[in-house]
Order: structure tokens, then C-alpha cells, then sequence
């Protein structure tokens, strides 16, 4: 149990894709102007990010690992086309379930679901899995782990993106740039972390 | 001729995907702790962009509009996979040390993005062209913020000492932050600082 929630805190705080491996960054600039949909992406990326990773894990320890379907044959090196593939799936069905069981959730969190597919930090958190060998369980807390540091960095990130609109920030720097070095300093808070 | 240059040239200064279109930002920070590793990630997505520019332009005509997205994701997939299974077999240290992010072009918005605003309305040659320019101007940023970062974080340019380092009994105190996650942020928000200071009407308001 404590190696399960190890993961998880590990995953959220310390390893923070956002913020350590800068994954998802393009989605991660682009959509923190706001708060309240920040909270929406976030709450996208974990629902995403605890279904891929763990379907992906079955994929790769039950077709594309050594000997797992024909003896002698490894097909590691799909192992990336596939797992795109997969997350485009899942991105689709769960839209549609969404659209059919949950319409209201659909519509609060429908435009975010497209971007999910190319979102950096989703292929990210499979090939991480993969890298370090988790089992379904420890990919599941992964999974969820890794969502949650995402959501929590991006919603940070927009709060104060909020505030930044009242200063007076040089020409230059306005929009793009000063976003860049809030992130940086978001990221020199969370390095207080890794001594956990 | 000079139609294909300005095609060339244009994203390098004018129209830089990182600093002005915000793509690509992931693996331009994530790998520029080195020189090294940040030019073999600037060739594999030079080539990337360009070639699956290409092959997408190809066969634009053909591409029924409602699936296009997952052609584009398969082509460019295709071709990273080329990539990464070369760099295990003829350059294992650097693919290690790159470890997800070989992986991650798939993802690189730059190439997405090329493919769709450029590739999917003009001639293959053309985009080829395209991809090529919107390859080197991801690679100029890389370039420079992973020679700042290593020579500042380490004393050193692709491993060659240039500052000697106190540990080794030179003078130079490594700048170690510089090797952390923070720095990359922050330099690459002066670099866009530095670069709106020259060209002010990319400023945003």
C-alpha cells in the first residue's frame, strides 16, 4: 500500500510532468488564462491519464512484449504508433460516452477532449510507464498521479496568469514571455519538494 | 528560387515556431541540458517535420478531411519511429539520454501544426522547404539555450571543457540551477524578450 501511495505523491509533486519533464506545454500555455477552464482541462487530462496508461499497459505486456504473442518475436518498436492509437481511441469513446450518459459533463469539458489527443503529456505518461516497467496496479496510481500534477500545475499557472493582468509587465515580455518565467518560478517552488 | 527561400528563411526570424507560434515548447526545454543531446533532437526534427511535410503533401488530394488527423498522426509516427530505432542502433547513449522524448516528436506541435497549415495546401517540394525552415528555427533556439545551459551548468560545449570547473581545480563555480528545470523557462522567456525587443510588432498586447 505505502509503495502505491508513494507513486502517487511521487508523481504529483516531485516527478510533475508539467513542471520537471515539461510535458503538455504547448496546451499548458495556450489554455491557463483562465481558471475556471484550467479546472476543466485538468479534470480531462486525470480522467484520460488513469484510462490510457493503465489500457496501455495491458497492450504492451499482453501483445508487444517479448514472447507475448509468438514466441521469440518482439514487437517493442510498435510500441509508440500504438499507443497513439490508443489514446486516440480512448479520447473518442470517451467523448461519446460522455455525449450520451453525461451531457452536461460533455459540454463543460467537451473542447478541451480533441486537444487531449496531442497533448504531450498523455504519450508522456504511457512511455514513462513503459520506461520504467510499472505493473497494472502501479500504472493505474500512475496514472492518476501524473494527471493530478498536471491539473495542479496548470490551474496554479492560470491563477496567477489572473492577477498578472493588473501589472505592468515590459513591452516585450507581455503575454508569452512573463508566462514562461511565472512558470519558471512555479518550478523553483516545487524543486522544494524533491527532498521528500 | 526565391519563392522557395522566403519559404526557407521566413520561420527562422520572421515566424520562429517557438517564440512566436508556441509550438514545440516541450522538448525545447526538456532536452538543451546539453549541447549534444539538443542537436541530435534538433536533426531528428528537422528531418521529421520535413519528411512527413512531404509525404503528407503528397498525398493531400487524397485524404478524406474527416480522418485526416489520424493520417497525419500515422505518417509522422511512421517516420519517428525511423528515427528512434536509428538512434538506438547507431547512437545508444544519446537515444538513452533522450530517453522519452525521441518518442514525444510524435506529439511536437510544430510538425502537427506544419502539417496542417502548410503541407495539407501546398506542393510536396514546397513543404518539404517548410518543414526544413520550421526545422532549423526550432533548432536555433534549442541550440543557443542548450549552449547557454551547458556551458553556464557545466563549464562545458559538447563536453569539451571550456570553463574549468572548481571540482577539477579551476576557477569556474558551476551555475548549477542551470541544469535544473527553472532555467529553462526562464531563458527561454528572455529569449522571446530579446527577440520582440528587435522586432516590436510581434509584441502581444
Amino acid at each position: 500500500m505505502e509503495h502505491y501511495i508513494s507513486i502517487i505523491v511521487r508523481s504529483i509533486f516531485i516527478e510533475n510532468l508539467a513542471l520537471s519533464f515539461f510535458l503538455g506545454m504547448c496546451t499548458f500555455l495556450a489554455v491557463s488564462k483562465r481558471v475556471s477552464t484550467a479546472i476543466g482541462l485538468g479534470i480531462a487530462v486525470v480522467v484520460v491519464q488513469t484510462i490510457t496508461i493503465p489500457v496501455n499497459n495491458i497492450i504492451l505486456n499482453t501483445v508487444l512484449k517479448e514472447n507475448a504473442l509468438f514466441e521469440g518475436v518482439s514487437l517493442n518498436f510498435l510500441s509508440l504508433i500504438s499507443f497513439i492509437g490508443v489514446i486516440a481511441a480512448m479520447v473518442q469513446i470517451l467523448e461519446m460516452t460522455l455525449d450520451r450518459y453525461f451531457p452536461s459533463l460533455y459540454n463543460a469539458l467537451g473542447i478541451f477532449l480533441p486537444l487531449i489527443t496531442v497533448n504531450c503529456a498523455i504519450l508522456g505518461g504511457s512511455l514513462f510507464m513503459e520506461m520504467r516497467d510499472y505493473n497494472l496496479a502501479e500504472s493505474v496510481c500512475y496514472g492518476f498521479g501524473s494527471g493530478m500534477g498536471w491539473a495542479l500545475a496548470i490551474v496554479i499557472l492560470a491563477a496567477v496568469r489572473e492577477r498578472c493582468k493588473y501589472s505592468e509587465v515590459p513591452a516585450g515580455l507581455r503575454g508569452l514571455g512573463i508566462t514562461f518565467i511565472t512558470v519558471g518560478l512555479i518550478a523553483m517552488a516545487f524543486m522544494v519538494f524533491s527532498g521528500i | 528560387m526565391s519563392k522557395y527561400s522566403s519559404v526557407l528563411l521566413d520561420p527562422i526570424f520572421k515566424n520562429n515556431p517557438i517564440a512566436l507560434q508556441v509550438l514545440g515548447i516541450c522538448s525545447a526545454l526538456a532536452v538543451t541540458t546539453k549541447l549534444e543531446t539538443a542537436f541530435t533532437m534538433s536533426l531528428a526534427v528537422t528531418l521529421v517535420t520535413a519528411c512527413s511535410s512531404w509525404a503528407i503533401s503528397l498525398i493531400r488530394n487524397f485524404i478524406p478531411d474527416s480522418i485526416r488527423m489520424i493520417v497525419q498522426m500515422v505518417i509522422i509516427a511512421s517516420f519517428v519511429i525511423v528515427v528512434d530505432q536509428i538512434l538506438k542502433a547507431y547512437a545508444f547513449e544519446i537515444s538513452r539520454q533522450l530517453s522519452v522524448f525521441v518518442g514525444l516528436i510524435i506529439t511536437n506541435c510544430i510538425i502537427m501544426g506544419r502539417a496542417e497549415a502548410y503541407a495539407m495546401k501546398n506542393p510536396p517540394v514546397a513543404s518539404f522547404m517548410d518543414g526544413i525552415g520550421n526545422g532549423l528555427g526550432y533548432s536555433l533556439v534549442l541550440l543557443v539555450i542548450g549552449a547557454i545551459r551547458e556551458l553556464l551548468g557545466s563549464g562545458k560545449l559538447f563536453g569539451m571543457t571550456i570553463f574549468q570547473t572548481v571540482n577539477d581545480g579551476g576557477w569556474y563555480q558551476p551555475w548549477g540551477i542551470m541544469l535544473l528545470a527553472p532555467s529553462a523557462f526562464f531563458l527561454i522567456g528572455f529569449f522571446i524578450w530579446i527577440l520582440r525587443t528587435y522586432r516590436p510588432e510581434q509584441i502581444e498586447d
